[in-house]
């Protein structure tokens, strides 16, 4: 036990035990007959009011790759990583029209996934396939991202190997099995309170410690004028960039399976839209939590075996005594926790709506679907872990960045979906394969340089992209997922068009005009046959049957 | 297509029942607001003025979650239900929580 921090450890393990036994008893809050429905083990009744929609949220889009990730990505890389900022302040009003259309349809139809809704609109197996495989893909580095977080506190506390990163995330998979998403709801809880506490005691304290914010912004200015001479600003070449990762990113994250299995649990549409405007709150830590990049500068702060992740565990072990660097560690874990829980749910959901159901076994019964999907979030799980034991996590930022760049491919047929049905099927299809595969190609050709501009990597290496690959004589890059969006978007229309004209079919939309706006209280399709189960009747069946 | 549907007062309901409903109001424009200020790099990508020694771009874009916060905020009163719509989603919540519910526990929420 050589070198391990005993009250850190100590206060730590007693945040997880609190956790893991109200895991476990969340199956039992806000009770259901029975957890055996996807409606209620994997949108934990679609049921949850303002408050707890607030927290799910939350916990789920504000994970410990914000306290970890974006504070390195500011040390590193100066004003660039302040991008987390705009990014999520742009991202509310953005969607706070869609994700209320999305929810009616989502409420009236039954839809459990983003896939279920484009099978039904677009009458398309394939496109629905896609999107949930996209979906999974893109939501696998997401979880491993997690773990790297509980591996930059288990660093700072000395505490060596795997094996407590795969006891965590044993238990983690355990009470996400037996209680659904009710689980990472109720320890959101605990999640968010810690993460408040610790922001607002580090952003009092630490400056005071420092010498003022003027030493701090000062120091970021000294570091970063040798390289580029903007210092604490943008280099007028990284604007456009800084832009559009901000604009991608938003455009990004609800549609993510777990931000749209969030959406999904909550009771009611004014739920959403309070939410909107009350999300905002975490963005405003965000801010606080990005700074702690430049107060580790200022610190002098060095990152263990230099993995720039730990950069903000080390600062707060110099900064705090020890005892509330480990409520913060617990915060960092626990913050892990919630999201890498919701995430497997949601992946889960798709595979079991979308390929088990859809392809496996057509007549699949609730409770089989149920069973199907707890399976597979344990699965998802031990792939994440297999994941960041056998990839460098120093990269844990560029993995989701590429996850981005994939899942802003599902926004045609998803998000577009929610207002028209213009685009054709096979336009969608094609313009996913062309999404995709720019996406790619460029990710590919992205080299990762270093301090002084020599190439570390050759591929992968980011997600800004030279505009002057392309040919343009300019000197800035953008973020790959928008140029990639942009060829999935001229493909899909150009395919449309011509598909169009060639009177090829479109198939029947199962989506009627009105439950895009449909409201709790007015009549659902819940005690119809499930839309998986039968071809889609049409409008003209719709009329007929509806109550 | 999609998004035709005109906002006739009141919810009157369509041929099979379904209450017409809509989602649009002028007020949606100002979310455009807090969407389009952000990504104006430029604008605010300097150190001048600073506050209690921020440089600008970063108190700035702090305030901007403020912008984001108010907007959202303004529209959704702005295009708020009346109160009995909301009485009735709330009711709707309380039944289905209600039906879902084991016996034990279909007294209280």
């Amino acid at each position: 036990m050589d070198g391990v921090n005993v009250v850190e450890l100590t206060i730590v393990i007693v945040f997880f035990l609190i956790v893991t036994v109200m895991g476990f008893v969340a199956s039992r809050w806000r009770r259901a007959e029975s957890l055996m429905h996807l409606d209620e083990w994997g949108l934990g009744g679609r049921n949850f009011g303002t408050w707890v929609t607030w927290f799910l949220l939350g916990g789920d889009l504000y994970t410990a790759y914000t306290f970890v990730a974006v504070p390195a990505l500011m040390f590193g890389a100066g004003a660039a990583g302040f991008f987390a900022v705009p990014y999520t302040v742009v991202i509310y009003p953005l969607v706070f029209l869609v994700v209320i259309r999305l929810w009616s349809v989502s409420h009236v139809r039954g839809y459990v996934t983003p896939a279920d809704f484009v099978r039904a609109r677009f009458d398309s197996p394939g496109m629905a396939l896609l999107v949930a495989l996209t979906g999974i893909v893109a939501t696998m580095p997401y979880i491993a991202l997690q773990l790297v977080g509980i591996e930059a506190i288990l660093k700072a506390m000395g505490v060596e190997g795997e094996l407590p990163l795969i006891v965590a995330f044993v238990i983690l998979a355990l009470y996400t099995y037996n209680s659904g998403l009710r689980a990472p709801a109720l320890i959101a809880f605990v999640k968010d309170t810690l993460i408040y506490l610790t922001i607002i005691v580090a952003v009092i304290v630490i400056p005071v410690k420092l010498g003022g914010w003027d030493a701090i912004f000062g120091a970021a200015e000294e570091k970063f004028s040798a390289g580029t001479g903007a210092g604490v600003l943008l280099p007028a070449t990284g604007q456009l960039g800084y832009a559009t990762l901000a604009l991608g990113s938003a455009l990004a994250l609800f549609l993510y399976p777990h931000s749209i299995t969030g959406v999904l649990a909550a009771s009611n549409r004014d739920v959403l839209k309070r939410n909107m405007s009350a999300l905002p709150v975490y963005s405003l830590a965000l801010g606080f939590i990005a700074l702690l990049g430049f107060m580790a500068i200022a610190a002098g702060v060095t990152p263990i075996g230099e993995d720039g992740n730990t950069i903000v565990p080390v600062l707060f072990q110099e900064m705090f005594p020890s005892w509330f660097a480990g409520i913060a560690f617990a915060a960092i874990g626990i913050g892990a926790l919630v999201p890498a829980a919701i995430m497997s749910i949601a992946a889960a959901n798709l595979f079991t709506r979308n390929i088990y159901k859809e392809f496996l076994k057509k007549d699949a019964t609730p409770k089989q679907e149920a069973q199907v999907a707890k399976i597979v979030s344990l699965v998802v799980k031990f792939g994440a872990v297999a994941a960041i034991l056998f990839i460098d996590p120093q990269f844990s930022i560029d993995l989701q960045l590429i996850g981005g760049v994939i899942i802003l491919q599902t926004l045609p047929a998803v998000a577009l979906g929610l207002y028209t049905r213009w685009l054709h099927r096979g336009g969608l299809i094609a313009g996913w394969f062309a999404g995709m595969l720019a996406g790619l190609v460029m990710l590919y050709n992205i080299p990762r340089l270093g301090p002084d501009g020599t190439v570390v990597r050759e591929h992968f290496g980011g997600s800004s992209f030279a505009l002057s690959k392309l040919g343009l004589d300019v000197a800035s890059s953008v973020y790959t997922g928008l140029l990639a969006l942009l060829a999935n978007l001229v493909v899909a229309v150009l395919v449309t068009v011509l598909l169009r004209a060639m009177k090829v079919s479109d198939g029947v939309d199962a989506t009627a005009e009105s439950d895009y706006t449909a409201e709790r209280e007015d009549p659902t399709f819940r005690d119809l046959p499930d839309p998986l189960e039968s071809a889609p009747p049409g409008v003209a069946g719709e009329r007929a049957t509806r109550r | 297509m999609a998004s035709a549907v005109t906002p006739p007062a009141g919810t009157p309901r369509s041929t099979d029942g379904a209450p017409v409903r809509s989602d649009r109001s002028p007020w949606n424009w100002l979310l455009l607001v807090p969407i389009v200020v952000p990504l104006l790099v430029p604008i605010y990508n300097r150190v001048e003025p600073t506050l209690f020694g921020w440089p600008f771009f970063y108190w700035v874009q702090l305030l901007f979650v403020g912008l984001g916060v108010l907007t959202t905020v303004l529209v959704y009163r702005a295009t708020r239900r009346s109160p009995a719509d909301q009485a009735a989603a709330r009711a709707a919540v309380t039944r289905d929580a209600a039906a879902r519910t084991t016996d034990d526990r279909t007294g209280g929420h």
